[in-house]
């Protein structure tokens, strides 16, 4: 592990990846605060650029920067406005709001950095720790495994949906599946699902795909629906916080950096799980007196969620770099970024492309340190950017998600079908049914298919379930994963 | 019916036409050799389409009880919100998408930007279009000489 670890720093402290992440903090945290824009939107239209960089660890390191800054960016929209800029914030302005209408903004954003550096750090170490064991087990894996894992991955996503929300999660899910079928697969050699259309020879592009999913329908709910994007930039004082504040703050920190590390490792919990269960969790553990100062401004209130929601973006790295398997959208759309700078992520990516793991564990010590030294001074002068007009920002918004994917596919075809994939994904938003399990379906779609091909031929059939125990476990987990959820729904009415 | 329903019942069509295809049509074309394999082309796709028909079924039936959710924005209240501003920007997407090309990235983003702002509202032409112009040009430096991808800067008949 020592040596991984140097390879990492090596790679990591090179001067040009010292700039991207510093880079991807700031325009993660500066996008991150926009009302709307959550952190796949904004990595979806990054991805271009990263893709354009040429090398891999580079990339990853710029996407992560990206990953963390638009978290912080969130959490300073959901203090100073009470309109979260993501939903893995949206427990922070319980109490970080009520803290910054009492004049204590400046604190509120202080106890919000140093409980997401502290987050994130640990969150990072238990990375160090965890993924290196699952990757070795994960070594003993092989296409009838991996295609049940697969599974099992998209089911857990669809189970953790909600209540009553499981079946339209799965929908999405196998909807994202069948689009992943339109092209022609690597295994087969012949187009399927066409129509005769030549510009559907090649598939559906995975950065316009997430750019409609996610990007313009956020851009358009902005326009119809505005959000008071308000002028309180600039007005930020007092950043201090006391010693006894700090010493109340630090078990809350310690604690949630842990659960929500393993709440993010999780497929389909992640962040927005995270800082909901922190909060809920510090409320009840707190002593009386100081539980009615939960939803006031209690900072306890506040550390819990933005420590939780670090960590569990961390966590979320652990299934994506060790099994190749992504838990939320946003990894989901790393993995893509991945495969397109042609990184295969799963267990061998520690042994062969030792590197680009490491640098990307390491990139992630010196990414929630930028975001501490740089942007706690800068604050009040982020903060100026909620006072762009929306009849500015809005349009620059829908031109960054054409030009992500224009720049993707170079072909002007792709800016329509973007529309027209994201007039779907409106309506898709309107009807309430979960985005995220689409795209992850659609990109492990390909490697799904794939595996279950290379099953069926080895064991010509479907004996492959039958014969390997650990598939066999694996494919009932899946299942039960859909249907216990679906009748204690049911049978809870 | 509700809109989820409505769309579940689109996903539906959806997944029969597709499934109409992998099971009745794509293995037509189907090499006698490869006839011959445990697993065909249409294979998955065949398991797909009957697991999206039960899952659109479920939804269409209401087979999973559960509180009616809320969106990020209320469908029932749908006359509430700012239609046709949201409506004319997807369209100045499309038109955008359809003159990139024979009008060049420079004048159709700088359109773009300054339609985009004033269907939202904006009338103060003397900010619009400097910042369009700022912003088009910037961009178009960043992606055309650092990034190295071509954007034709201008319209096809001036050949460039």
């Amino acid at each position: 592990m020592l040596e991984g670890i140097l390879i990492g720093l090596q790679t990591a402290l090179s001067l040009q990846n010292l700039i991207v992440v510093i880079g991807g903090c700031l325009i993660g945290t500066f996008i991150g605060m926009l009302p709307g824009l959550g952190p796949m939107s904004i990595i979806a239209i990054m991805i271009p650029v990263a893709i354009t960089m040429g090398d891999p660890s580079a990339a990853l390191i710029l996407l992560a920067g990206v990953y963390y800054g638009a978290i912080f960016g969130g959490s300073t929209s959901s203090i100073l406005l009470n309109a979260p800029g993501v939903a893995g914030t949206v427990a922070s302005s319980f109490d970080g709001y009520p803290m910054s209408q009492q004049g204590k903004a400046g604190k509120a954003l202080t106890i919000a950095a140093i409980a997401s550096f502290a987050g994130g750090t640990i969150g990072a170490i238990l990375l160090m720790v965890f993924a290196p064991m699952l990757s070795t087990v994960a070594l003993l894996f092989h296409s009838p495994e991996y295609f049940a894992l697969m599974v099992v991955g998209l089911s857990a996503i669809a189970a953790f949906a909600g209540p009553g929300q499981v079946t339209k999660a799965l929908m999405m899910t196998i909807l994202g599946l069948i689009m992943a079928t339109v092209g022609e697969g690597a295994l087969f050699n012949m187009p399927r699902f066409t129509a005769g259309i030549m510009d559907l020879q090649s598939g559906f592009g995975f950065i316009t795909l997430a750019m409609a999913m996610f990007a313009l329908p956020e851009a358009i709910f902005l326009v119809l629906k505005p959000k008071n994007l308000g002028d309180d930039g600039g007005k930020i004082k007092g950043l201090r916080i006391t010693r006894k504040e700090a010493r109340s703050i630090a078990p809350v920190i310690g604690r949630q950096s842990v659960q929500g590390f393993f709440i993010g490792v999780l497929p389909g919990a992640g962040a927005t799980i995270a800082s909901f269960l922190g909060y809920a969790v510090e409320r009840n553990i707190a002593p009386k007196q100081e539980q009615g100062e939960f939803g006031k401004g209690s900072i306890k209130g506040l550390a819990a969620p933005e420590t939780a929601n670090n960590a569990a973006c961390t966590g979320s790295f652990v299934p994506l770099l060790t099994l190749g398997i992504p838990g939320s959208g946003t990894t989901a759309i790393l993995l893509g970024a991945l495969i397109a700078l042609n990184v295969t992520p799963g267990p061998r990516l520690m042994v062969d492309e030792p590197q680009i793991f490491w640098a990307v564990i390491m990139s992630m010590f010196i990414g929630n340190l930028v975001l501490l030294i740089l942007n706690l001074p800068l604050i009040p002068y982020i903060a100026k950017l909620l006072a762009i007009p929306r009849n500015f920002l809005i349009p620059f918004i829908l031109f960054f998600t054409l030009m992500g994917a224009y720049i993707g596919q170079n072909n002007a075809t792709e800016l329509l079908m973007l529309v027209g994939f994201g007039v779907c994904g409106i309506a898709l938003k309107f009807a309430n049914y979960p985005l995220p399990p689409l795209l992850i379906g659609f990109i492990l779609g390909g490697m799904m298919e794939d595996n279950f091909s290379r099953s069926m031929q080895l064991y010509g059939g479907v004996s492959f379930v039958l014969e390997r125990p650990m598939t066999l476990g694996l494919l009932i987990l899946a299942a039960s994963l859909i249907i216990v959820p679906v009748l204690r729904t049911r049978f809870a009415k | 019916m509700a809109l989820d329903r409505w769309i579940a019942l689109f996903l539906l069509g959806i997944c029969i036409v597709y499934g109409y295809t992998a099971w009745f049509t794509m293995d037509e074309s189907l090499a006698p050799f490869m006839r011959r394999n445990p697993i065909w082309p249409s294979t998955f796709p065949k398991v797909l389409s009957v697991l999206g028909i039960v899952a659109s079924f479920t939804i269409l039936a209401g087979l999973e009880k559960g509180d009616e959710q809320i969106g990020d924005i209320d469908h029932r209240r749908l006359m509430d919100y700012f239609w046709g501003q949201a409506l004319l920007l997807l369209g100045l997407m499309v038109v955008y998408a359809l003159c990139l090309r024979p009008l060049g990235f420079l004048f159709s983003t700088m359109a773009f930007l300054v339609i985009g702002s004033f269907i939202l509202g904006e009338r103060k032409w003397h900010v619009m279009i400097p910042v369009a112009l700022i912003a088009t040009g910037s961009v178009w430096y960043l992606v055309q000489e650092v990034l190295g991808i071509f954007l034709r800067p201008l319209p096809v008949f001036m050949g460039v």
